[in-house]
């Protein structure tokens, strides 16, 4: 029998800052142990040098140590190297290597403020298993929060459920969903099990992939506008997580909000708790300093 | 900072919210919660100050909903005890 291919694998990544030379600097690192993705960020005196991105195994001090020896993979780092390193995510107090844990909160307010520069003060943060709206000062701290944890609609994992019942494999998700005459009503529940049971009545119907997965979309940005209405959500709007790279559900949201989302291409989206964490490694080094 | 603890799920919004700017970590609201939601640390959302805030103890973050129910029946609802105990009114509930 033919293996069944797992659509639902996103992409994972690793890079280094081929130019930088980490020796002589100080090098500190962020590890994120989400519910479905690790990453690993590498510093060296502040300065973005390497990371990575993979999937999280069942075992959260596992796929940290995965995570931080696949960004130092080929840098000529060892772990003795690293002069300071936070943990965060849900496995943040599962990092052996790691010196403190910080929540994931602060974390993706630093990194998203590095990432998409001081402007940034709503940080919506999509990530595998929850979803967090974060508004932060030009400094990246943290002045208003909201995380939702106990309900898996609007997620990460929701969205790789519906590739796995379409056959789509999840990179092509947004622009397929983007791919439809007319938008679709939305499907009626968010909450990942039923909206499953409703798309698989709507395939049923003879409704075609991408307009169930316009439905599944408009549906998800639908309810995220909800969580962030209730902190607001004031410029500039950026998005972190995995979610960030699906098209389908970021212009649907842009358009619920009424405010442009800003773009990044010099970072991937999914590092930002991993960045944040690093960050922060630095700035407690220095504290200890003075 | 508006710390927001709690959840949104099928049946609304569950959210108690401490504003920490306010909150001068005095514990009053720990002894005035009949049911240990409330607890007086750290700022684990702002790692890089030294001073004590109220939160949401980990534990009951996610059902507030059910641990909060007897301070709120339906008729004659008195005055929340972690609320009228807060002098700075550093907490709010969303529902």
């Amino acid at each position: 029998m033919e293996e069944k291919a797992e659509l639902w694998r996103w992409t994972e990544s690793r890079w280094t800052n081929t130019d930088l030379n980490w020796k002589g600097k100080l090098i500190t690192s962020g590890v994120d142990v989400g519910s479905v993705s690790s990453q690993a960020v590498i510093l060296a005196d502040g300065e973005l040098y390497a990371y990575s991105n993979m999937r999280t195994g069942s075992d959260s001090p596992d796929s940290a140590m995965k995570a931080i020896n696949w960004a130092m993979e080929d840098t000529g780092l060892k772990l003795d190297d690293l002069t300071y390193t936070v943990g965060t995510g849900y496995g943040r107090v599962n990092v052996p290597f790691s010196q403190r844990a910080i929540t994931e909160i602060a974390c993706h307010a630093r990194g998203g403020n590095f990432m998409y520069g001081p402007s940034v003060r709503t940080i919506l943060d999509m990530g595998g298993q929850d979803c967090k709206a974060i508004h932060c000062d030009e400094r990246g701290k943290v002045t208003n929060f909201l995380m939702n944890d106990k309900c898996a609609a609007g997620t990460g994992r929701g969205m790789e459920v519906f590739a796995d019942l379409l056959g789509v494999s999840i990179n092509d998700v947004g622009d397929l969903s983007l791919d439809v005459d007319e938008e679709p009503q939305p499907v009626s529940s968010t909450c990942v099990v039923y909206a499953k049971t409703e798309a698989t009545g709507l395939l049923r119907e003879g409704w075609p992939k991408n307009k169930v997965l316009a439905a599944y979309c408009s549906a998800m940005a639908h309810r995220i506008m909800t969580l962030l209405e209730r902190i607001g959500v004031e410029e500039d709007f950026a998005i972190t997580g995995g979610i960030a790279k699906n098209k389908g559900v970021v212009t649907r949201l842009e358009k619920e909000v009424g405010i442009k989302i800003m773009k990044t291409t010099d970072y991937d989206t999914q590092i930002a708790g991993a960045l944040g964490a690093a960050l922060f490694a630095k700035a407690l080094v220095e504290k200890g300093k003075k | 900072m508006i710390a927001n603890y709690g959840y949104k799920d099928g049946s609304g919004d569950y959210f108690i919210a401490i504003d920490t700017d306010k909150c001068n970590g005095c514990k009053d609201c720990i002894d005035a919660c009949p049911y240990g939601v409330l607890d007086v640390g750290p700022d684990e959302n702002d790692p890089l100050s030294d001073e004590e805030v109220a939160f949401v103890t980990e534990a009951e973050r996610k059902k507030i909903k059910y641990t909060c129910a007897p301070c709120k029946p339906m008729n004659n609802r008195p005055p929340l005890p972690c609320m009228a105990v807060c002098k700075k009114e550093a907490i709010s509930h969303s529902w």
